[in-house]
């Protein structure tokens, strides 16, 4: 080779343009991209997600002190609404429709346009077959012509030739395919901005009304605002649960399920509905899901005089599958102030050496352990606190005690004594309103259908050619060519062999391969 | 029967596939090593080792000795009926466990597990049906009996009842696609490295392995494979995100079973595409179809047993 030195033309900011589009656009890239993204998703499968469980966040992050605020910057703990992970899937994006729309447009000129003209040598082509035939030449291409559009080929006809392709539904399904994944983007985002989500804990007995001040947890898109809550309400009348007791799987949830009484409107006739894990409550398109359950253990807490200050059932939180629960009781207006942090178990393991540790979900032989502090909670700095934690830093522990349902505990400094009366059972609801996931449900049925014609339909083409040799004889070339290798393809020839020589069989017809091997 | 007999009759089966399954394996065995020695007689002869592609091969084993083709052709015809009465018989077992429960058989691991190599036998059956795959089977009874031998050591759990948050017949429809998945995808991955094993020693001028088609043929058989798989998975994933609406509230809300779901459907739609990527088709798309499967093994031994997710109902 010479060694000529290639000039390229000036390339300009418009070429440059073009260039990087061209580049985000192919093929290639969007294989990139598609590896990034699988590969961005993997650390929120690793790394605790704030969506999904912003204790364990919180928690990972203090147990690291050094890498845990590092990866938090790094958006670790937020992965999928991270910057890093949205520019992958939006240039993902990006490109699928840079290579879309162009695709769209030669798709829909393609469909008018007729199928390209028979090659002059037929049997040059990978599958293809010659036959003498008796009928005529025009009586030939006659029958392949209707043979072919009674099977709804697109068709050329040529003085002496036949052209047929089929299968442009290959390619609308493709183009549908990634359509509908624009369209499942488009749902996601609607959901994200117009849905809103929340989570509340109702005890036995308690009732909930759809306002913001009544949920524990709440998030909303940024154009969801309080006011679009629709007004209904419910009471928890009954919270029904079952636990396996057989040797197998001891332990495992059997059944759980809420009976509430609910109205849609304040004023609305009161209506009753059993709430179940796979069955929620659906009101004016916000759905209500039973998503967890609970004990919430009765205190009556006295102070020296014998006077109550505190007499009500308080929501501890499980820890683990036998329902550990933890949770503390505050009284902030006695003084100096008074607060317990308490363990209860609901089958409380019949040695002591585990500690406080429940054997078993169900409410069997029911404990509370109890830790009672005194001093100042930390309530004036005026940070909001958790209903669920005793800030302990300037307090003094009293003393720790065990106690079964019906026992009272006097407090060893005479400040009082805390009683374990009972339990109730909370129930956990998450009620979620998300006006995209019909139109992303349609777009998932798209997109499988698009799937399926652009996997399993192929795009192939035939051409028949027929002439009147010298000796007055039919010459009938026929070929056909296939976009991918497709096995049916030489069956089709058979077929449109038979058809156009009008025979039963074929046998008179050789194919090109056996021709080859008699050359 | 009573639940006991049900229970040992049920654990008999599998057991009772698995020697078969193991018979079958030795079988699939013997025929692939004989067709290794075949070459290996021929190999010396060094005007045939120049002409290449497939009419090289063909040649080879005309000039093989006949004893060793025959045995290799007997014990894989052998393999094959040993692999179908393992079929039917783990079927059984999976059928009885299923009555023994009273319900569907895919309340745990254990059960998931006998039934995902179900599914690897079936979709093997299956295409066998159509043409012959004989050659591959030593690479599918393998992983199966892999997964039940997991299955009866490590996962196994008694039969009890499902937890609430199972008992829907989301459960039918969105399991029952995933264990096909899980057949069709270790089939894939089977064919994938077989194809690279072939490419590897046909850019060296070797034949490859015997009775293994070409490198071309077996990703040919890779994607039409995984062309079914694919529509299948994207389903698995679309009926677990209505049932996840269902039963918690959101159809998509980055569970690390889902997330792994994800990153499966993700490498497997980049496998499609990189089938139609030059420079991609060969052996980076089967390189690509293997990475594919190990996000789906992932999702199911890490996930469900490493990762707290929302999906743990393992029963380990």
């Amino acid at each position: 080779m010479s060694k000529q030195e290639l000039i390229l033309p000036p390339m300009g900011a418009l070429g440059f343009v073009r260039y990087t589009w061209r580049q985000l656009t192919s093929m290639k890239t969007a294989l990139i991209l598609l590896f990034l993204l699988a590969i961005a998703s993997v650390p929120g499968s690793i790394f605790p997600q704030r969506g999904n469980n912003p204790l364990r966040v919180n928690e990972w992050i203090a147990d690291s002190p050094v890498s845990g605020p590092i990866f938090d910057a790094l958006g670790f703990f937020d992965v999928y609404s991270s910057p890093w992970f949205a520019a992958v899937y939006l240039l993902l994006f990006i490109s699928l429709i840079g290579c879309v729309l162009p695709r769209t447009k030669v798709h829909w000129r393609a469909m008018f346009a007729p199928p390209p003209p028979a090659p002059r040598n037929l049997l040059r082509l990978p599958e293809s077959m010659s036959f003498e035939a008796s009928a005529s030449a025009d009586e030939v291409l006659a029958r392949g012509r209707k043979y072919l559009s009674d099977k709804r080929w697109r068709l050329l006809v040529a003085e002496n030739s036949v052209a047929a392709e089929k299968g442009y539904l290959r390619e609308t399904g493709n183009l549908l395919f990634h359509f509908s994944l624009i369209l499942i983007l488009v749902a996601i985002a609607l959901g994200g901005l117009l849905g809103w989500k929340g989570n509340v804990i109702v005890r036995t007995g308690q009732g909930f009304s759809n306002t913001l001040t009544q949920y524990d947890a709440w998030g909303g898109g940024r154009f969801t605002g309080a006011s679009r809550l629709s007004p209904f309400s419910f009471t928890l009348d009954k919270f029904n649960v079952e636990f396996e007791r057989s040797e197998a799987q001891r332990g495992a949830p059997k059944l759980f399920e809420a009976d509430v009484t609910y109205r849609r409107v304040p004023g609305a006739d009161a209506e009753n509905v059993r709430i179940e894990v796979n069955t929620p409550l659906e009101i004016d398109g916000a759905k209500v899901f039973l998503v967890g359950h609970g004990y919430a253990p009765h205190f009556v807490v006295r102070d020296a005089g014998g006077e109550i200050t505190f007499d009500d059932n308080v929501v501890f939180l499980p820890q683990d599958g036998n329902f550990t629960s933890t949770g503390v009781v505050k009284i902030p207006d006695s003084d100096p102030q008074l607060g317990f942090q308490g363990i209860f178990v609901p089958t409380a393991a019949s040695n002591n050496l585990r500690g406080p540790i429940s054997i078993f979900p169900g409410p069997d032989d029911p404990a509370v352990f109890m830790s009672a502090w005194r001093g100042d909670m930390g309530l004036d700095s005026g940070a909001p606190q958790s209903v669920y934690r005793l800030d302990t830093a300037a307090m003094e522990q009293i003393g720790i005690v065990a106690l079964r349902q019906g026992q009272t505990w006097t407090l060893p400094d005479g400040s009082g004594s805390i009683a374990f009366t009972g339990f109730e059972r909370w129930a956990s609801f998450q009620i979620a309103f998300d006006p995209g996931k019909e139109i992303a449900l349609l777009g998932a049925v798209l997109a499988i259908t698009g799937l399926l014609l652009t996997l399993f339909i192929r795009r192939r083409r035939v051409w028949i050619t027929a002439t009147t040799n010298t000796e007055g004889v039919t010459v009938v070339n026929l070929a056909g060519l296939a976009r991918i290798e497709s096995a049916d393809l030489p069956g089709e020839l058979q077929l449109l062999c038979s058809v156009v020589s009008d025979l039963p069989d074929t046998a008179s017809a050789r194919s090109t391969d056996e021709m080859r091997e008699q050359k | 029967m009573s639940a006991t007999q049900l229970a040992a009759a049920s654990n008999a089966a599998v057991y009772a596939s698995m020697v078969t399954l193991t018979f079958a394996m030795v079988s699939f065995a013997i025929s692939f090593a004989s067709g290794r020695r075949r070459v290996a007689v021929v190999a010396p002869v060094p005007h045939q080792m120049n002409s290449s592609g497939s009419t090289a091969v063909l040649t080879r084993s005309a000039g093989g000795t006949p004893t060793n083709d025959q045995t290799g052709i007997r014990s894989a015809n052998i393999g094959m009926s040993l692999t179908w009465l393992g079929f039917v018989v783990l079927l059984a077992g999976v059928v009885l466990r299923g009555v023994w429960a009273g319900r569907v058989p895919w309340g745990n691991m254990y059960e998931f597990s006998i039934t995902s190599a179900l599914g690897i036998l079936g979709v093997f059956l299956l295409i066998s049906l159509r043409r012959d795959v004989r050659w591959l089977g030593l690479f599918i009874v393998i992983p199966a009996l892999l997964t039940l031998g997991l299955a009866v050591t490590v996962l196994y759990t008694e039969a009890a009842q499902l937890v609430p948050a199972l008992k829907s017949y989301w459960l039918i429809i969105h399991v029952s696609a995933a264990i096909i998945c899980a057949g069709a995808f270790t089939l894939a991955a089977s064919t994938a490295g077989l194809a690279l094993v072939q490419s590897r020693a046909e850019r060296r001028g070797k034949s490859g392995l015997a009775r293994v088609p070409s490198a071309e043929k077996l990703r040919t058989l890779t994607y039409r494979v995984l062309a079914f798989a694919f529509p299948l998975w994207t389903f698995a994933v679309v009926a677990g995100a209505i049932w996840a609406e269902n039963a918690w509230g959101r159809y998509w809300g980055w569970d690390p079973k889902e997330t792994w779901a994800f990153i499966t459907w993700v490498i497997y739609a980049a496998y499609l595409h990189a089938r139609s990527t030059v420079g991609w088709r060969g052996d980076r798309a089967s390189w690509v179809a293997i990475a594919g499967w190990a996000a789906f093994i992932i999702n199911y031994f890490g996930v469900n047993i490493f990762i707290n997710s929302l999906h743990s109902y393992s029963g380990v």
